[in-house]
């Protein structure tokens, strides 16, 4: 009974910062906003028992995404333009929320033994683990020895977006520029 | 740059702090939660935290911008490396089991190599775009105020508030 509380509460907490951030025009509020959805989705999946995951969570989605979205923030306007509900998209969001919800009910149940999933690979990675690895933590096994090739596209999507940052906004060393010399530089830079 | 005593002092023994942490979850991800995304994420936290109080400058002094790229490199290297060096002594790639002297010693050592460089790329790639959007912030900055001086040498008076950046 105390889990299903605890369950309930996260998800109506989720649910509401995840209104709220859509309601919400000033962009402060909206980053704000999506770094406690981060912390309460840690601590959803804490409960589930995916305390990787959601360390991950933790640290990427409510530690460092909210301070380089505040950054990104002091670039750009601090507000967001009000526009009115646009039919076709909100038509299009509609449907794809209701083939989702269709979907979700096709799902094996929760912790379900017999789920495909968990009975294709997964036995053999946490029976094998400790006698190939013999590390106790299986996600660490998983993550850096049976799935290496996995977990290096992933470093190398990491290294990819610093590279093309870098690229686009890495200039930041550039010379100083006076009002005189910019339309002799934009005529020779365009 | 923040003037107030408390934060500063309260940074300085945070910092190495969150540094040590981030050590800890590198290197106890085979034994607990943790691994080289998450002490990264941690690492570069300290970076961003050193450069928000002490400003971008002495944040670049103290990690500067070429070595962090070096770092960048250097993680994907060492994971990719680890895989050629396990190809090199005749097993497939990635395969770490001829790493060490049985074939749990060389998973473990491959896990640990591979997780180090993760750990390096990631940190170094969080610092390197908090100082890109945080420098280009600065030069904007720096850019409007010359704009604002320029416009009141030319027309002595300027009468309209200093132009917002034109280009970004």
């Amino acid at each position: 009974m105390s889990g299903f509380l605890v369950d309930a509460a996260l998800i109506s907490l989720l649910t509401l910062i995840a209104i709220l951030a859509v309601r919400l025009h000033r962009l402060f509020a909206v980053v704000m906003l999506s770094g406690a959805f981060s912390l309460v989705a840690a601590a959803l999946f804490v409960v589930l028992d995916a305390v990787d995951v959601a360390f991950t969570e933790a640290a990427v989605g409510a530690g460092i995404s909210t301070i380089l979205a505040l950054a990104t923030l002091s670039l750009v306007p601090r507000d967001e333009k009000p526009h009115s509900i646009a039919l076709v998209p909100a038509f299009l969001a509609f449907a794809t929320a209701a083939m989702l919800a269709v979907a979700v009910s096709d799902l094996p149940a929760f912790g379900d033994a017999n789920a495909p999933i968990h009975n294709h690979v997964a036995p053999e990675y946490l029976t094998g683990s400790a006698e190939d690895i013999g590390i106790p933590n299986v996600v660490t096994s998983v993550l850096a020895s049976y799935r290496g090739f996995d977990t290096l596209g992933e470093t190398v999507v990491v290294f990819t977006a610093a590279i093309a940052v870098l690229l686009v906004l890495g200039g930041y060393t550039r010379p100083r520029r006076r009002n005189g010399d910019r339309d002799k530089e934009d005529g020779n830079a365009r | 740059m923040q003037d107030d005593p408390v934060i500063r002092v309260v940074a300085k023994v945070m910092i190495p702090t969150v540094m040590l942490f981030a050590l800890y979850v590198q290197f106890h991800g085979d034994y607990g939660p943790g691994g080289g995304f998450q002490a990264g994420v941690i690492f570069a936290a300290a970076f961003v935290l050193n450069a928000m109080i002490f400003g971008l400058n002495r944040g670049r002094h103290v990690w500067p911008a070429n070595l962090n790229l070096l770092a960048v490199c250097a993680g994907v290297l060492l994971y990719g490396l680890t895989g050629v060096a396990s190809m090199l002594l005749g097993e497939n790639y990635l395969d770490y089991d001829v790493l060490g002297a049985t074939p749990q010693a060389g998973q473990h050592i491959g896990i640990l190599l591979v997780e180090f460089g993760v750990g390096l790329t990631v940190a170094s790639v969080m610092v390197a775009l908090f100082f890109t959007f945080a420098g280009r912030m600065t030069h904007n900055r720096l850019l409007d105020r010359m704009e604002a001086q320029d416009k009141d040498a030319k027309r002595g008076a300027a009468k309209q508030a200093p132009k917002k950046r034109s280009r970004t």
